[in-house]
């Protein structure tokens, strides 16, 4: 078996569980972002999988190794903090050379492995600058070439890019993207950004209350959330109430609909619609009646506010097919059963 | 904030009550005893004023020179004691429980409400033969028959280790508690083990506050002069018990006041000296 595999990892503090029963594979080469609000024990599977944390249950095994009681420094893996923890008494070329110089490698390795790295980052020539003249990008930099400087089976980052201003992170996501699909190396991410992992990751992980309720490619976590929590964390949605009667029938917002099918098991659920998915009709003709209430024109998009049987639904839409429509105005809205998800309560 | 120097003599205000109390506490004093050390001594413990240079110049033989070697030598060696113990057990209590925590600093702080002369006769009673450790050990069956351990170089340096330790870990203590934990964590992630780290990472990173802490136990050292009395022999006694000597019992104020410039002008060159090799290797 290759790639890491964790297995009923758990992590209790005290009386408090961090992370419960978290089953995940990750194939070798594959770019994963744990993502969920803070709190959600993303931080913390982390660390158990550098091994800063033991798990109080549960296996973790890399390339087919058990390594869940194996200490961090024989781990031969490379991690990124959030606080990016460079070492403020080494220039830029130590601080990269690090982990070679601890390793034992001669004098000329390490420092043409260090130009390497540094040509890589588009730093070429740093390798004698103190980190603490550096920008926050070139910090970032350096903290990810140090943490390759031995080309680890497994790398980690731990809010990476968080320290960054907007502009710049959108800039290192796609950078660390490419740079990560260039080595082929398995990559593991945690993010509180939603944006973030779905640029990055091939996988996105979505946690919450030390579980993981989602691991899907991003597309199918946006438009196939598996459950109400998922599809409310990413991006934009609408979560209205959904029931079938005894025959069959759906019915959102007390208007019944066509071209669902009923939640096996259950009357009740909840339907999630992108606010991109819900087309404004006119009213009558089934479709669910709604009051607009707002409207919001960004320029790029057109948000639209209704009330539909008493809840407030968003529909988004572009300048292209602006809605004509005014507040106050009796609308209907029309539910696509392809783009609509069906969630258990 | 404004941030321009002081434009009248006003904007100084703040200085003189400071300035003030320096001058009368510190320059003065200082100031008579330099004086005081050029002055003729007279039979009979009086002094008048004059310029010799008498008291420096019976300073100036080997005697004192040992003297002096000796006590820069026990100071230099209290402070590397202090902060060998000292680093590793303030960086593990910063890293514990905070009930721990607290339990251990009152701990400490409750040494320095401890006198020198306590501190001289617990030591002096632990490490002898009829009531000390020794006893412990022979029970132990480590030892076969008690013995003294004072008086002996091992004894001074314990018991003003013990007394500066106090001191050294409430300077260390703020540093290490803002210290980065992610520091050494990082470095176990890139393939240190924990003591690796805490040598490649954590020391290097605190250097200045070790530099800083080495030279506060090294000046507190020099100025003990109970202990060396109480727990060593008489070529265990350091400059300091040599100017109580001179200055109380042989009534030799200007050699006592001489003794005493020239152990402030050496303390202040070595410091001097270990600030400057610090900033070198900064720099480089």
């Amino acid at each position: 078996m290759s790639g890491l595999i964790l297995e009923h990892v758990t992590k209790q503090f005290g009386t408090f569980t961090a992370v419960s029963d978290v089953n995940l594979s990750v194939a070798d080469g594959s770019f994963v972002c744990l993502l969920g609000p803070s709190g959600c024990g993303k931080t913390t599977l982390m660390r158990m999988i550098a091994g800063l944390d033991l798990p109080t249950g549960g296996s973790i095994r890399l390339s087919g190794t058990d390594i869940t009681q194996v200490p961090t420094h024989k781990r031969d893996l490379g991690m990124v903090f959030q606080s990016l923890a460079l070492f403020p008494h080494l220039t830029v070329g130590e601080n990269i050379a690090y982990s070679l110089r601890i390793r034992g490698a001669d004098k000329d390795a390490q420092k043409k492995r260090v130009d390497e790295l540094l040509a890589m980052i588009h730093l070429p020539g740093f390798a004698d600058r103190s980190v603490s003249k550096l920008s926050g990008g070139q910090r970032q930099r350096v903290a990810i070439a140090r943490a390759l400087a031995i080309s680890p089976k497994l790398f980690l980052l731990d809010e990476p890019l968080s320290a960054l201003d907007a502009k710049l992170r959108e800039a290192m996501q796609v950078e660390l993207r490419q740079l990560q699909q260039r080595l082929g190396i398995t990559t593991i991410v945690v993010t509180h950004d939603q944006r973030e992992a779905m640029t990055m990751a091939d996988t996105v992980v979505v946690m919450n209350g030390g579980e993981i309720r989602q691991a899907a490619a991003p597309v199918d976590i946006y438009r196939r959330p598996a459950d109400s929590f998922v599809a409310d964390f990413i991006g934009q949605t609408n979560l209205l109430p959904f029931e079938t009667d005894s025959a069959g029938q759906a019915a959102v917002l007390g208007t019944s609909i066509e071209g669902f099918a009923p939640l096996a098991g259950s009357t009740k659920g909840m339907l999630s619609v992108r606010p991109e998915d819900v087309q404004l009709v006119p009213a009558g003709n089934g479709a669910i009646p709604a009051k607009v209430t707002f409207v919001r024109d960004l320029g790029g998009t057109i948000e639209t506010f209704v009330e539909a049987g008493g809840q407030q639904v968003i529909a988004v839409s572009s300048p292209r097919n602006r809605p004509e429509v005014q507040v106050g105005q009796t609308v209907g809205i029309k539910l696509d059963p392809a783009t609509s998800v069906v969630l258990p309560k | 904030m404004r941030r321009e120097p002081p434009q009248r003599l006003g904007d100084y205000g703040p200085l003189f009550f400071p300035a003030g109390m320096l001058t009368l506490f510190f320059v003065v004093p200082f100031a008579t005893m330099i004086a005081v050390s050029f002055f003729q001594r007279e039979q009979g413990g009086f002094y008048t004023p004059a310029f010799v240079l008498d008291n420096y110049a019976r300073f100036l033989s080997l005697f004192f020179g040992k003297v002096l070697g000796f006590s820069l030598f026990l100071a230099v060696a209290v402070a590397i004691a202090c902060v060998v113990v000292g680093v590793p057990f303030t960086y593990l209590l910063a890293r514990s429980a905070r009930k721990m925590q607290i339990a251990w600093l009152v701990a400490l702080l409750s040494i320095l409400s401890l006198s020198e002369v306590m501190i001289g006769f617990a030591w002096s009673t632990l490490f002898s033969r009829t009531a000390g450790i020794t006893n412990l050990f022979v029970w132990l069956g480590l030892m076969s028959q008690a013995q003294a351990l004072t008086p002996s170089f091992g004894a001074v340096m314990t018991a003003m280790t013990y007394q500066a330790f106090p001191y050294t870990v409430l300077v260390l203590y703020p540093a290490l508690v803002r210290l980065d934990p992610t520091l050494a964590e990082a470095a176990r992630t890139l393939g240190a083990s924990p003591v690796k780290a805490f040598f490649t990472v954590v020391v290097p990173a605190l250097r200045n506050t070790i530099l800083a802490t080495l030279i506060m136990v090294f000046i507190f050292a020099l100025g003990s002069y109970l202990l060396p009395q109480l727990l060593g022999r008489p070529q265990h006694w350091t400059l300091s018990v040599l100017i109580t000597d001179q200055a109380i019992y042989q009534s030799n104020m200007p050699f006592a006041a001489a003794m005493a410039v020239f152990l402030v002008l050496v303390s202040l060159a070595l410091v001097g000296l270990a600030v400057y090799a610090g900033q070198q290797k900064e720099a480089k």
